[in-house]
């Protein structure tokens, strides 16, 4: 009987946010409620097979139904499963295995890079055009999602082979420093050979082939190419977080899941235990990054045109904010603190700047005590509070640690069996 | 060849500047990690701030119209002892806030709420410059004979604010090492750097002793501030982030934790990243440039960390604290 009420409440709840998306497809408010209605879902004591299916039809049917609406909320769905994703690959080596890493952006840029130079004319570059000519076909781009996870997974091993021996601090400034390298070397490694295209960036970049297209012409449906995109990148990045959870989950009630926890604990204690250190952190490195790897791919697909400034040091520590957020070894809050430090960034910050906008040609103007009469078209312009994701990240990370350092969805293994001492 | 020789004098000036204003900044991250192990990653936030205030006095100056009326001699001292007290004092309260309730937690948080901190201190400078000037890249006004340069030699000159810089950061570093030596308040930080609880079975404060640490840490931080504002001009919010890793690196080549290994990782890495920075392009035939000298900085630092962690004045630092 209650499941029933439960099964009525998500319903209505669900149904009724559509309807006010849908109804109103401008309204902020109504799209985070929307949003919200998949943690109303997760909270809902429902079984499990009714809450997937939910979550099934609240994901594959009514967000590209809305995104079809309001192509930006498609965008923000994009965005959001982009940083889900590596969030959970950053919650892997930081939050499971408890290694600070401050470079992790370095590795989602090689798997960006991988397919912007052999997906554009870039790789005609370097290699001889009698032999193979750039770029490739749209279908390679299969191939590279793969080679994306191989070249992450590569880097990550390369690089964690002679740093994972450091103690923890060093092991985050070092990282921190070969995540700059990366950038830098994007940035410069125009010459002698003309490999990134410095910081001119590479475009246009190959996207994924439009295989179903005449099918779905057939069909009766003409939806315009670049909305086609959109769907297509949504429905890619919503498999690829689905693939990534699974992993994840799988990886967490495993021994090596374990293992990173026992090393996250105490060190010396699971190395006394017989936990090969090296090698499970090397496996932590590793899987982290290759999760990296193969969103840049889709990455670098989807924006068309990447060059070095999408991977500074800034989205390291915007994917580590989001962890920390959510609570560090847990799965489902890396996946909160990842949409709710996106929707804050893409809708709450752009919101602010479009009324700060507003309110400066609105001609008003304020008496103010002490001041006097103020414009507000005087606003400095400089003031966009879309540019302060800086402020963003920062205030999450110092309240999260002092106040609520396990997270706002606390890993639940770690207060369960453990036990907090 | 003959092209090598004549660059040589002005590279190691400008070495010699860079390495200075590295081994100021770098005392303050070695102070800190002396007394509590932790990397005050915010610590290239504070440095800024003292070249934030060192601007707006200037600015200030000038928009009142005086500032061509007073003597360079006057006036840095003014600017500098300002961006001291700016920065000793902000770090003092970014100690209370940020670090010091996270004080028994595991190592690691501490160093992300830092990280936190520092961003946080960023967007702040950006967000008051922004109201108060609309814009945030600002420039140092030219002051009055500190662009004028003094002819050593037949091919060299050398400006006069390299030698104001330098001598002023030798002045404060004969100054802290006296503090830190020969005082009262030195033996109370050398003690809480050795051993916490000892030290407060003493009678030593060590909650006023760390205060103590992160004000003159941040002072020193200040005053390169001001110093680096006054050598390049040009600041931003963000400017502290590459000087504030590679004063870290300093801190890292000299010893971390060790006063006397700061300074001389500061003048060894500014003096090794400007000759990187002149002679790469020369020696691999324009192939490479300065544009890696960066990348040279962080190179040494994950090296020396890997292969001598203590660094080259070596101070041992407990494996597991």
């Amino acid at each position: 009987m209650n499941a029933l009420k439960y099964l009525g409440l998500a319903l209505f709840y669900v149904g009724g946010t559509s309807l006010l998306v849908i109804v109103f497809p401008h309204s902020l408010p109504a799209f985070l409620a929307f949003q919200s209605s998949l943690l109303l879902l997760y909270y809902l004591p429902l079984s499990p097979r009714l809450r997937v299916s939910l979550a099934f039809v609240v994901l594959a049917f009514l967000m590209p139904l809305i995104g079809s609406i309001n192509g930006y909320y498609l965008e923000i769905a994009i965005q959001v499963g982009i940083f889900v994703a590596l969030a959970l690959g950053l919650n892997i080596v930081v939050g499971m295995a408890g290694l600070l890493d401050l470079g992790y952006v370095a590795f989602f840029a090689v798997g960006a890079y991988l397919w912007a130079i052999f997906g554009s004319s870039q790789a005609n570059e370097f290699i001889p055009s009698s032999w193979i000519q750039f770029p490739l076909a749209p279908s390679w781009f299969f191939v590279f999602l793969l080679l994306g996870v191989v070249a992450g997974a590569c880097t990550g091993f390369i690089l964690g082979l002679p740093v994972l021996r450091l103690r923890g601090d060093y092991l985050a400034i070092v990282t921190l420093g070969f995540g700059e390298v990366i950038r830098v070397l994007a940035n410069n490694l125009d010459k002698p050979i003309n490999l990134t295209n410095g910081p001119k960036g590479i475009t246009p970049i190959q996207r994924p082939p439009l295989f179903f297209q005449p099918l779905l012409e057939d069909l009766g449906f003409s939806i315009s190419t670049p909305a086609l995109y959109s769907l297509y990148f949504y429905f890619l990045v919503l498999l690829v977080v689905t693939a990534v959870i699974t992993a994840t989950r799988r990886l967490d009630h495993s021994p090596i899941g374990r293992a990173w926890e026992a090393i996250r604990e105490d060190e010396l204690a699971a190395a006394s235990m017989g936990v090969p250190l090296i090698r499970m952190k090397l496996l932590a490195f590793a899987t982290g990054a290759s999760f990296a790897g193969i969103v840049g791919v889709i990455f670098s697909a989807k924006q068309y045109f990447i060059n070095p400034e999408s991977f500074t040091f800034m989205e390291s520590i915007g994917v580590l904010a989001m962890v920390i957020l959510g609570g560090m070894g847990s799965i489902p809050g890396a996946i909160l603190g990842a949409t709710i430090v996106t929707v804050l960034n893409l809708e709450v910050l752009k919101g602010l700047s479009l009324w700060l906008n507003t309110l400066r040609n609105s001609g008003l103007v304020l008496s103010l005590p002490f001041v006097g009469d103020y414009a507000l078209s005087q606003l400095p312009a400089q003031l966009e509070p879309a540019k302060y994701e800086r402020l963003v990240f920062g205030i999450i990370i110092v309240i999260m640690v002092i106040f609520r350092p396990q997270g706002i969805w606390p890993a639940r293994r770690r207060l369960g069996k453990v036990g907090r001492t | 060849m003959e092209f090598a020789l004549t660059l040589f004098p002005q590279v190691l000036v400008d070495g010699l500047v860079l390495g200075f204003m590295y081994a100021l900044i770098a005392l303050g991250y070695t102070m800190v990690y002396g007394v509590l192990q932790f990397i005050n990653f915010a610590h290239s936030e504070i440095f800024v701030t003292g070249a934030f205030v060192g601007v707006e006095i200037l600015l200030g100056f000038q928009s009142a119209g005086v500032l061509a009326g007073i003597p360079s001699w006057v006036l840095l001292p003014i600017l500098v002892i300002a961006g001291m007290t700016a920065s000793g004092f902000l770090a003092v309260v970014v100690e209370r806030i940020a670090y010091r309730p996270l004080r028994n937690a595991p190592r690691l948080v501490p160093l992300l709420s830092a990280i936190g901190v520092s961003f946080v201190l960023q967007d702040a400078i950006r967000f008051m410059e922004s109201i108060w000037r609309n814009a945030f890249y600002l420039t140092y006004p030219p002051l009055q004979g500190l662009d004028r340069r003094i002819q050593i030699g037949s091919t060299f000159d050398i400006s006069v604010k390299s030698l104001v810089v330098i001598g002023s950061s030798i002045l404060m570093l004969a100054a802290l090492s006296f503090l830190v030596n020969k005082t009262k308040m030195g033996r109370a930080i050398r003690a809480v750097a050795q051993d916490p609880q000892t030290a407060s079975l003493m009678g030593v404060d060590v909650n006023q002793v760390v205060s103590l640490t992160f004000l003159i840490g941040g002072a020193m931080g200040g005053a390169a501030g001001v110093l680096f504002g006054i050598q390049y001009t040009l600041i931003s919010p963000y400017t502290g982030f590459i000087p504030g890793i590679k004063a870290f690196t300093a801190a890292v080549l000299g010893g971390i934790g060790n006063i006397p290994g700061a300074m001389v990782g500061g003048l060894v890495l500014g003096l090794l990243e400007s000759f990187s920075a002149s002679y790469l392009s020369l020696l691999t035939g324009g192939a490479f440039g300065a544009e890696y000298k960066d990348i040279f900085s962080f190179l040494i630092l994950i090296l020396i960390l890997i292969l001598r962690p203590k660094g080259l004045l070596g101070e041992v630092v407990g494996e597991k604290a």
